[in-house]
């Protein structure tokens, strides 16, 4: 069974290419993943398959429901958080809950059972103001009122951007737990690292989805030899083993850089670490690593 | 029905606001108390000085006439024109009379003298005004002196005898009060709601309604019906103010009123929609607002009538709602004017309803 099916969608602004022919699907239950910076369309992508925007190409149906002809149908199945903040602010925690319950014709009671877990945590706050909240709990609050008229379809557009680490764990289990409830999730991150926790994810670049596999797959599909370095002069680190022969992409990875190498035998590991030692660099640390799903986007995003 | 939750929360978002419930009782009060007073054309204590060269008894009681007049605020009484002037220069008085030698004997002697008055019309009402009231004050002041002397001048003379209808007072306050109660509507009902849709786009709150089984036109209608209401309660409040301050009660019937009103609000917020629509900023919108909105109360009839506006400008202000409920309005308060007298009033606001709504519902569909 497909929950959303959605074939060759093409949206322009003016000049700027927002999505350049996307075509994916997602079965029930699953929790899927699009994976891409800032820019890169996976907000204009929510937006087409919320009804909210209309595609200038392409076709697109949730729970077998057209976005476009049967939108107000489909309007009663969707639960949408978008990237933004968007209850008011100036109603407290409760009454966005029942607002958003009311008017989808439902009550807060109804389906209490599904958002209990989460609501529990805002419970001592209820009598707040939606604006006076920390970032986490405008969060859970926001994907309470996503879920109070019980969605057989959750889209969260970068639902963990600027929450602290634990909260983002937090939140992460919380999905786990609705995906448990027979609920499909479709959620963009931009942080690679979010990557593994979805059941199948897409790698989008410009408007294009580059690959569309499970994690395990994309990883193991990294086809380049990997290697890590560290040194104790990180900054020059990177220029120097860029400029280093068989080196081929070298990138930034957190508080190392990564790099891949012709596949010609070209690059010998002793001889970098030599060259590093001898331009003044100290404490070098040189192995080869599994790629992980950056270094997959990163390779891809090359191609 | 999910229009009623929509509403619910719209006066609680209203009244939870800091300053807007404050808003509905002091923009009246500020309107209706304050503006007829600042609005006045009622020129009073024109600053004067009197350049006596004759310096008789006549001359001496011309003086005191003038200083007892209520239109006029004896400075000072000098020797010389350029003395005067000195005065008007730096801003001391406004009007210079200046009374020739031998200004009384020909007066009581002659029948008839001639005095110069020279009046800084940098304000042109004034300039006006104060000649005016100082030909009728002379006038009376000669006629008496005259009649005194000499009961041979028996020249033929008119009396006019006027009588003023509707306003016999000539009180400015009371053509002003009823026309400034467009400007309460065209704030509370035509600013507001524009401003608040534009918020909710900004904010992006629209977003979440729109995924919602919750239809544009039940969202917008939410949205309106609170300021219709708050509109039309500020009304009432300045009705109340302008009875309780100035003594002033509709000749004609409120509902007249009332009626008109509501489609003159119906314009104001066809056109706020329109506004909100285009404008993807609250910055934007109010900006455009107000544009429209000085326009139209500059353009309205309020402050100056229509009638003596050239002809272009005339046709511009056929095109403004406020003319037409300023007229209204006017009229039922100092007139009694019915509907039925109403009927041009009546024709170009709800064309111009339908027009500006229509509009406003085209230009939403174009949006999505």
């Amino acid at each position: 069974m497909l929950s959303v099916e959605v074939s060759d969608i093409r949206k322009r602004y003016g000049d700027t290419v927002a999505l350049d022919g996307v075509s994916f699907n997602v079965g029930k239950g699953e929790l899927f993943g699009i994976i891409g910076p800032d820019g890169a369309g996976k907000t204009t992508l929510f937006r087409i398959i919320a009804t909210l925007i209309l595609a200038d190409e392409g076709t697109a149906t949730v729970e077998g429901f057209d976005v476009v002809k049967d939108y107000k149908e489909l309007r009663k199945r969707i639960g949408y958080m978008p990237g933004r903040f968007s209850l008011y602010q100036d109603l407290t925690v409760e009454e966005n809950l029942s607002f958003f319950a009311s008017v989808f014709g439902t009550t807060i009671k109804e389906n209490y059972y599904l958002i209990e877990n989460i609501y529990k945590m805002l419970e001592p706050f209820r009598k707040r103001r939606a604006g006076k909240l920390s970032g986490g709990m405008k969060q859970k609050l926001a994907l309470c009122c996503a879920l109070i008229h019980k969605p057989d379809i959750l889209y969260l557009d970068e639902p963990t951007t600027g929450v602290d680490p634990v909260s983002r764990k937090e939140f992460w289990e919380m999905l786990k737990k609705l995906q448990q409830d027979g609920i499909t999730i479709i959620v963009s991150t931009p942080y690679m690292d979010e990557a593994v926790l979805c059941d199948r994810i897409a790698l989008i670049k410009e408007g294009r989805f580059m690959t569309i596999d499970t994690p395990e797959n994309i990883r193991a599909g990294f086809a380049d030899e990997l290697w890590a370095v560290r040194s104790d002069r990180m900054h020059e680190l990177l220029y120097a083993v860029r400029s280093f022969r068989g080196v081929d992409n070298c990138y930034a990875f957190g508080e190392t850089v990564h790099f891949t190498t012709f596949g010609d035998g070209s690059f010998s590991p002793d001889a970098l670490k030599d060259r590093l030692r001898a331009v003044g660099h100290g404490d070098i640390r040189l192995e080869r690593t599994r790629a992980t799903i950056e270094d997959c986007y990163m390779s891809l995003a090359r191609e | 029905m999910v229009i009623k939750y929509l509403l619910e929360k719209e006066f609680k978002q209203f009244f939870r606001n800091k300053f807007m419930p404050k808003l509905v009782i002091l923009f009246p009060v500020m309107i209706i108390a304050l503006m007829p007073w600042a609005t006045t054309l009622d020129i009073k204590n024109i600053n004067t000085v009197i350049v006596d060269h004759d310096v008789s008894s006549v001359s001496k009681e011309l003086a005191e006439t003038v200083n007892a007049s209520s239109y006029f605020k004896l400075r000072d009484v000098v020797d010389s024109y350029e003395e005067a002037m000195t005065l008007v220069e730096f801003g001391d008085a406004d009007l210079i009379v200046e009374i020739p030698a031998g200004f009384g004997d020909d007066l009581t002697r002659a029948g008839g003298s001639d005095i110069l008055a020279a009046i800084n019309t940098v304000n042109s009402t004034k300039g006006v005004l104060g000649q005016a009231y100082l030909q009728s004050l002379l006038q009376e002041f000669s006629a008496r002196h005259v009649a005194a002397s000499s009961a041979a001048a028996l020249s033929p003379s008119v009396n006019i005898s006027v009588k003023n209808m509707y306003n016999p007072l000539l009180d400015y306050k009371y053509t002003m009060i009823p026309g400034l109660m467009m400007v309460i509507l065209v704030l509370l009902c035509g600013f507001l709601p524009a401003a608040n849709i534009v918020q909710e786009k900004e904010l992006g709150t629209i977003e979440q309604i729109n995924v919602t089984p919750v239809s544009k036109f039940t969202f917008i209608l939410a949205k309106l019906i609170p300021y219709w209401a708050i509109g039309l309660v500020a009304l009432s409040f300045g009705f109340f103010l302008s009875w309780i301050i100035f003594g002033m009660v509709p000749v004609g019937s409120v509902l007249t009123i009332y009626f008109f009103s509501c489609l003159f609000i119906l314009t104001m917020t066809g056109m706020g929609l329109i506004v909100s629509n285009k404008s993807s900023t609250m910055q934007q919108a109010v900006f455009v607002m107000l544009f429209f909105v000085m326009i139209f109360i500059m353009m309205s009839g309020l402050l100056t009538p229509v009638e003596s506006m050239p002809d272009w400008a005339q046709a511009i202000a056929a095109f403004t709602p406020t003319k037409y409920l300023v007229n209204v309005l006017k009229c039922v308060y100092l007139k009694g004017s019915t509907v039925a007298d109403l009927k041009t009033d009546l024709i170009a606001l709800s064309v111009m309803a339908v027009v500006l709504n229509t509009w406003a519902i085209l230009s939403y569909r174009k949006n999505n």
